[in-house]
Order: C-alpha cells, then structure tokens, then sequence
C-alpha cells in the first residue's frame, strides 16, 4: 500500500496497515494532501489547511505506533477533516462567516480533543453553510462546495465539505454537526456514512452554537464499522456540555456484527411523501427488502405529525439561533465595522458580517421569541415538538428502529433551489430526529441516475449502537457502495 | 398576515441588523411567505401538550464549585478587535 493506492482506504484498513508496518502515518497524511490538491479546485471542501500541524501530529502518531504497537488507538495516525464550526486551538475556525474570519480559538473542542488524544492527524477544516444553516452548502460566504459524483452539483449542506472530503477520497472520517439533518443530508448526496448520535452523546463543547437543543456533533466514514469506531472516541459524558448525557456509551462495535434476524423494523408511511424522487423511493424500497431477507420483520408504521416538524424546527431553531449570534457584536472577536457610537457598531458589523440565509434565520427567530408573537410561534412550536417527540415513543414500543428516505431528492444542480422554502424541504425527512433528540444514520443504499440514495436508519434515545448495527447488517448485505469518479480517478 | 415594513425595522432593531430598506423589504416579504409556509403548526392539536424545551433529559445539573484553569487574559483579547490595557475596547455608549 503505497501513493495512490492509499487513496479510498477505510480507518480500519489504513490502521491495520500502519500497524503492521506497511505505512506510516507520514505517508498517509501525504496521500490525504496530494488527493486534496489533486480535487479541492473543484470540490472546494477546504477552508484552512493545516499541513504543518499535521506533519508534526503525523511524527507523534509514528512514534507512538513504534512504542505501543497493537496497543496504539485506532484512530491514532489516521488522516480527519473537521466541520469548520468545530474549534480547534490556533487554528482559524470561521464557521464559513464573514463575521469571524480570522478567528483563532484559544481552546479545543471536546470531540476533536478526543480524536487528538488518539493521535488523529488534521489535515484542514471544511467547507459548510454558514454557522451550519442550509442544506446545499450555497450558504458559504467563502465558496459553494462541489459533489464528487458531479461538481456542479450540491454536496448537501450544512456539512458539504465534510461530506465531500470523504466522497473525494482526501480522508477516510471527518466530523460535521447535524442541527436539521446537516450530517446525514450531506451523506446521502454523496454516497457515504453520515451518524448523528444521540442527544447528549457527544459533548457539544467547543462546537460553535446554532440551535443549542438540536446541534449534535457526528461521523462522516466510507463504511458502518469506521462510524462505530469514531462514534466510540468522541462519544461519552463531559463535565464541560451540561446537556452531555452521564449515562455509560454502549460499546458500539461488539453488538456490530449481531444481524438484524428477529428485530422489528418499522417503515414510517409519512416518510414516503409526495416530493419523494421515484428513484430514490425505488432504492430505498429495495434497501427494505434487503433487510426484510435478512431476517428482520418489516411493517408500516405511522408518524401522522411529520409534516408539521418542519414548520415547527424553522421557529425553534431560528429562535436559538438569534440568541446564540447575538454574542457575534464585533467586541471580542471577528470582523469590527468602525463607527462613532457602539450600538451604530453593532448594527454596522452585523449587517456585514453576517450572509443572507443567517440574517433571514436571526429576524425570523427574534420576530418568533418577540413581545406579541411568543406564544402564537415559539410556545407552539415547544408544543408541537412534545407531540412529534411522543408519537416517536409510541411507535418505538412496536419497533426496534426505523428504516426510511433520508434526503427526498438526489443531489441537486448548484443554483437549483434559490427560493429558501423550497431549500427548508430538503430536510425534512431528518428534522424530526433532531426534535426528538434521536439517533439516526444515512447508509449509501444505491443510486438514482447515477446519483446516490441515502437509507436513513433512525432509533430510540441511546440505541445508537442498534442504529449501527442495522446500518452495517444492510451494508454487509448490500456490498460497500461505489466510490466517487474522484477516487477512482487517484487510482487510475 | 403581511408584515408591516414598521414591524420589520423593528424585529432588525431588536436584532442589532442594520439592514438597509432594500434589505427591508426583502427580508419581510421572505417573512410572510415563510410564516405562511409554516401555518401546518395550527393544525396540530396542542391544547393537552406541554412544551418541549430539551430532549435532554437532564434536570439540574449541578457541579461542584472548584476553580479550575482558565485562558489567561492575553488570550481571552488575543481576538478582539480592539483592546487596551487588558480590556475590551469599544466606542462610545451613549451618542
């Protein structure tokens, strides 16, 4: 294994490799800044590159497979890209805003301490939707991001980049958020792994904030197994996210290859809605059966408010968005429009600091938590999110997880979808998992003219390891998927 | 409902949004056709519902009240774009 041939590899494989000797993680790490040399013109999928950082973390990995051998972790050596809404310390994190270019944090968040306790080697931050808000990564105030499987399409949003820089072969993992579907959206237009865990699994610490009760930090992998392996790292209790979950991380990987024969899958009708692509439902139907021969028993099953989640999501997290950019006021960090008068200051750096869809989201959430409109908006909205949380219990008491559509559509062409309604309904088969504060996962389940299909597989509350278990049971069935032309062209 | 362009400058002012009168006008339109895309809310039957804040779980976490090491104050301005002498530096608060 050597040069191109290193391009595509899984984290198991290219662990198994440099365990034994074969490779370095020198050499990894210079196979992942090749590829992305070789795409990133036309993948955009990186904003700050981090070469040296990586050549100094790629020494330390080698030294510690020299030292610990078997022992080493399984992520230590191993090329990542991180969603640039994660805060690595000293490395510029803008969130893809205009309004904190230039930001360098004094602090690591949590999850990516946790990959860099394991010897992880970082190779960039990606491209996103600014401050993760949208869902075809157009929101970027520095560059729309190209799908590997054809650049002029979407990657998803709001983690496009780190969707992307796995479909294009750059790197085996990479970390993305998920407030409305921002992981598991992006995964399915690009043909990979995206895991959203839980609520409360993976410490929020350090992940600049959009929607504080939906975000999630999570996985983008080539297969289930590698999900399992990052999932373990960066999930688990963490005194610094008061909303982390202290109960004990189910261990992800010994129940991975357990099957599906004898589980109760559910098929939520309301998922299998109009705007439904026929080649997408085609794909997902036939995911089904594959369970279903398996040996998994599969039955309809109803979620009747589904199509209410997103009226409800675009009034809750546009409301814990306008507070959370309250704290961007050009006062302690970012960008600074000068002016006489401080409010004049806040009000001039604001409107330029700030992109179209952030402003629309502030003014829509602020109107929503405003004097006169609270209870009509917001206190509904809290309503309607107990009643989609409930019917999701009521059906978990008849099944042991979902399987359904992720994304209504295949990937889009850039510029398709200008008005932001029309882009609001690429998420809403995923947001009702984000207001239930579930597990769920996108699996490459096929194509639809030439364009992959995501099977979401969606769970109880900390039954994220059934939701690996189901994913990898399919995956196994169905054969890895297809990687991007970019991958293959690496090969070639 | 159309929102008034009053209403508008309002919320923007409520949300320190400078916005300039075009941006005004479009912002409310977009509003409006987006309230009136997510009047689905008022079907649902709500009137025996609690409200959902967190689907955490979690009620009173509680820790203890230790110091612990913190960014010292040069990194804290390290970002700003304006400090003097250890503090923040803004203009003037009252015009």
């Amino acid at each position: 294994m050597s040069g191109s041939g290193l391009i595509g590899r899984t984290v198991v494989e290219m662990g198994a490799a440099l365990r034994s000797g074969q490779v370095t993680a020198a050499d990894l790490l210079d196979a992942a800044i090749a590829q992305r040399e070789r795409v990133d013109a036309r993948v955009h999928a990186f904003l700050a590159r981090t070469d040296d950082l990586a050549r100094e973390q790629a020494r330390r990995a080698d030294e510690r497979i020299a030292r610990e051998g078997e022992a080493a972790p399984p992520l230590c050596g191993i090329p990542v890209a991180l969603k640039d809404v994660l805060c690595l310390e000293g490395v510029e994190t803008t969130a893809s805003s205009l309004i904190i270019r230039g930001f360098r944090p004094p602090y690591t968040g949590t999850a990516v301490q946790r990959l860099l306790d394991q010897g992880a080697v970082v190779v960039g931050k990606t491209n996103c939707d600014e401050f993760a808000m949208g869902s075809s990564n157009e929101n970027s105030a520095y560059s729309p991001v190209g799908n590997p499987w054809d650049v002029e399409r979407v990657p998803g949003g709001s983690s496009g980049g780190s969707a992307a820089s796995v479909a294009a072969g750059v790197v085996p993992y990479s970390l993305g958020s998920d407030t409305g579907g921002s992981i598991r959206q992006p995964a399915s237009l690009c043909g990979v792994v995206g895991f959203k865990p839980t609520y409360g699994r993976v410490s929020r610490y350090g992940l600049i904030a959009f929607a504080s009760s939906l975000d999630q930090i999570g996985p983008f992998t080539q297969t289930v197994e590698d999900t399992a392996l990052v999932y373990q790292a960066i999930a688990g209790h963490d005194p610094l996210d008061s909303t982390s979950a202290p109960t004990p991380v189910e261990d992800p990987l010994t129940g991975l290859r357990c099957g599906v024969e004898g589980m109760r899958l559910g098929v939520p009708r309301e998922y299998f809605v109009d705007g439904l692509e026929p080649g997408v439902r085609a794909a997902v139907e036939t995911a089904v059966e594959v369970l279903r021969s398996l040996g998994a028993s599969v039955e309809p099953v109803s979620l009747p408010s589904t199509d209410a989640g997103l009226s409800t999501y675009y009034i809750i997290a546009p409301a814990e968005c306008s507070s959370n950019l309250a704290r961007f006021d050009g006062v302690r960090f970012g960008l600074r429009e000068a002016s006489p008068s401080l409010l004049q200051m806040y009000l001039r750096t604001r409107d330029a600091g700030f992109g179209a869809e952030v402003k629309r989201r502030i003014m829509l959430g602020t109107y929503a938590l405003s004097s006169g409109y609270y209870d009509a908006y917001y206190r509904k909205a809290q309503k309607v999110r107990t009643v989609i949380h409930d019917e999701f219990e009521r059906v978990f008491a008849q099944v042991d997880a979902l399987v359904c559509p992720t994304s209504p559509t295949v990937a889009f062409t850039q510029g398709a979808r200008e008005d932001p309604i029309a882009m609001y309904l690429c998420d809403v088969l995923t947001i009702p998992v984000n207001l239930a504060g579930l597990p769920g996962i996108s699996v490459p389940c096929g194509f639809a003219d030439g364009l992959p299909v995501g099977l979401q597989v969606i769970g109880p509350r900390f039954q994220d390891a059934r939701v690996l278990r189901v994913a990898h049971a399919y995956e196994q069935a169905a054969g890895l998927a297809r990687r991007s032309p970019l991958v293959a062209e690496a090969a070639a | 409902m159309t929102l008034s362009r009053d209403e508008v400058a309002h919320v923007a002012m409520l949300a320190r949004l400078g916005l300039s009168d075009d941006e005004v006008d479009r912002l409310g339109a977009q509003l409006d056709a987006i309230l009136r895309a997510i009047s689905r809310l008022n079907e649902v039957d709500t009137s025996a519902v609690a409200e959902t804040a967190q689907v955490g779980g979690l009620v009173n976490v509680w820790r203890e009240d230790r110091p612990r090491p913190s960014i010292s104050r040069e990194q804290a301005l390290a970002n700003a774009p304006d400090s003097d002498d250890g503090h923040f530096r803004v203009g003037a608060i009252q015009e």
